[in-house]
């Protein structure tokens, strides 16, 4: 892997730091007075999800990370792994629990998720910013309300559960944003 | 591929730089100090082992500074000289620095280091109306900050308050020094206010004089003036002496090996001059766009900038 010196750090550059796969979020070079230069950089660990601060001198380098964002399809889960393929190779990855994360509760076999490898293995799993999931258990609302106030928890297939307005109903399909966990409406049968 | 076409800088913020400029164009005509012009491709580059000329080849170096050649113009006779330039520092990108930045620098002969603050401070009445100033001086902002003394404090002990404040191993006492400024003491100067610090330790002189403090260290006849969390004015009681611009040139060169860095040679233009005689003056540079940020109250240099670094 090639290595990069500060002036190259950009957000978005995936390095290697203290053995672990990081992504720069930030690089702020500072440079007090007439001296030593240093560049202030935020990492986000692709492991832990951890955000680090770190300080390095200017010039000094890190190894880049063999870290590559790839669009898959899922596909099923035995349990133990989370399976994924790539529609145009129809090569398959499998995830674990670490690397699926939170993301579990909103995969619907058959979307297209952005799987980020390191060393060519699942390291973490991003859903599709909008899912559309079944509604498998909610109590029945009262009829004519529609302003959905306060709403009610509801159960979806994958055993998400979310808040939905008080009019949705069991076996209707819920638009869900997965960036927030919040309901984004219902798709009309 | 879309391509990020658009200029980061809103109209708004376009206008301000216009107003600013006109600003201090009116500010040096009515005190008599000329607009002058040379050149941002020469053959010799700054040999501060700190700053980083981009080369082009066949040509030299784009400059760092227009310093060199304002000083030459001092030499000959100029009288009090002002410009308004781009200047080019590799490696230098971040929300605050852009590697093609517009620089404000002046000299006037006869003035010293007080007088030359004086005038920044009118002139930043003019861009920051209403803001209060203080003078501190470098020691005593950088102890009651940090309760420790940056010239004689232990070296250990400033290496290892440094560390722990993040920075990185492996510092020397002047790089340490430089990085608790940085973080610590710059973030405690209040920020609507126009806070000058002057007499920094000597090993922070580049080219300006230095004097024996009353209690025998070394302090060099240099100011920074922050506001808003921003440094935006650097200037110097300028070096007259071209023997020890020699020496400084030569302890540059020396450390540009050190620290594996092309070698400077010494520009033997302003060496001359300055044999033939560089009066005595105050010089200062100032970022425009640190100006405008200080101006609009922004932190990022994106937005006062047409198109920057990354998509220009």
């Amino acid at each position: 892997m090639a290595s990069y010196s500060t002036s190259e750090f950009k957000s978005g550059l995936k390095v290697m730091l203290d053995g672990d796969p990081c992504a720069i979020i930030e690089n702020e070079f500072v440079k007090p007075g007439k001296g030593q230069a240093f560049s202030r950089v935020k990492l986000r660990n692709l492991k832990t999800g951890k955000v680090w601060e770190r300080t390095f001198k200017s010039g000094d380098s890190l190894e880049g990370a063999d870290v590559l964002d790839v669009q898959m399809q899922y596909i099923f889960s035995d349990g133990e792994f989370w399976h994924f393929m790539d529609t145009e190779t129809f090569e398959q990855k499998q995830a674990d629990e670490a690397a699926v994360g939170d993301a579990k509760q909103w995969l619907k076999e058959e979307d297209m998720c952005e799987v980020t490898l390191y060393n060519g293995e699942p390291l973490n799993v991003n859903p599709p910013n909008f899912v559309e999931l079944e509604i498998v258990e909610t109590d029945p609302g009262l009829k004519g309300d529609t302003a959905g106030t306060g709403g009610k928890p509801a159960t979806l297939s994958t055993g998400a559960v979310i808040r939905v307005p008080l009019f949705v109903q069991e076996g209707e399909i819920a638009k869900v944003d997965t960036r927030t966990g919040e309901y984004a409406g219902r798709i009309k049968n | 591929m879309v391509t990020d076409w658009r200029p980061t800088a809103s109209l708004e913020a376009i206008k301000a730089r216009a107003g600013l400029l006109s600003t201090v164009r009116a500010f040096f005509a009515a005190r008599g100090v000329l607009e002058v012009d040379t050149p941002q491709l020469a053959r010799h580059g700054v040999s501060d082992p700190h700053i980083q000329c981009i080369p082009v080849p066949g040509h030299g170096y784009l400059q760092s500074s227009p310093e060199y050649h304002m000083k030459r113009l001092l030499a000959a006779g100029s009288g009090p000289i002002y410009q308004i330039c781009k200047a080019y520092r590799d490696g230098e990108a971040g929300a605050r620095h852009n590697p093609e930045f517009t620089m404000l620098e002046w000299y006037r002969p006869g003035f010293d280091l007080s007088a030359l603050i004086n005038e920044c401070l009118t002139l930043f009445g003019e861009l920051f109306p209403g803001a209060p100033s203080r003078t501190y001086r470098f020691r005593d902002l950088f102890a009651d900050v940090t309760g420790l003394d940056p010239l004689t404090t232990s070296d250990s002990d400033l290496i290892q308050r440094a560390e722990q404040h993040g920075a990185p191993e492996d510092l020397d006492k002047a790089a340490a020094v430089d990085y608790l400024m940085a973080t610590t003491v710059e973030a405690a100067l209040p920020a609507e206010q126009l806070s000058v610090v002057t007499d920094f330790p000597s090993w922070a002189a580049a080219l300006a004089q230095t004097r024996t403090d009353t209690d025998g260290t070394e302090v060099a006849l240099r100011f920074e003036i922050y506001y808003r969390g921003l440094e935006l004015a650097n200037g110097y009681q300028e070096l007259t002496d071209a023997d020890e611009q020699r020496r400084r040139f030569e302890r540059d060169s020396r450390l540009r090996g050190e620290y594996g860095l092309n070698v400077m040679d010494a520009d033997p233009y302003l060496l001359d001059a300055m044999h033939h005689g560089l009066p005595a003056c105050s010089g200062v540079a100032m970022g425009v766009e640190r100006l405008l940020m200080a101006q609009r109250n922004s932190n990022r240099i994106d937005e006062v900038l047409t198109f920057p670094g990354d998509r220009a």
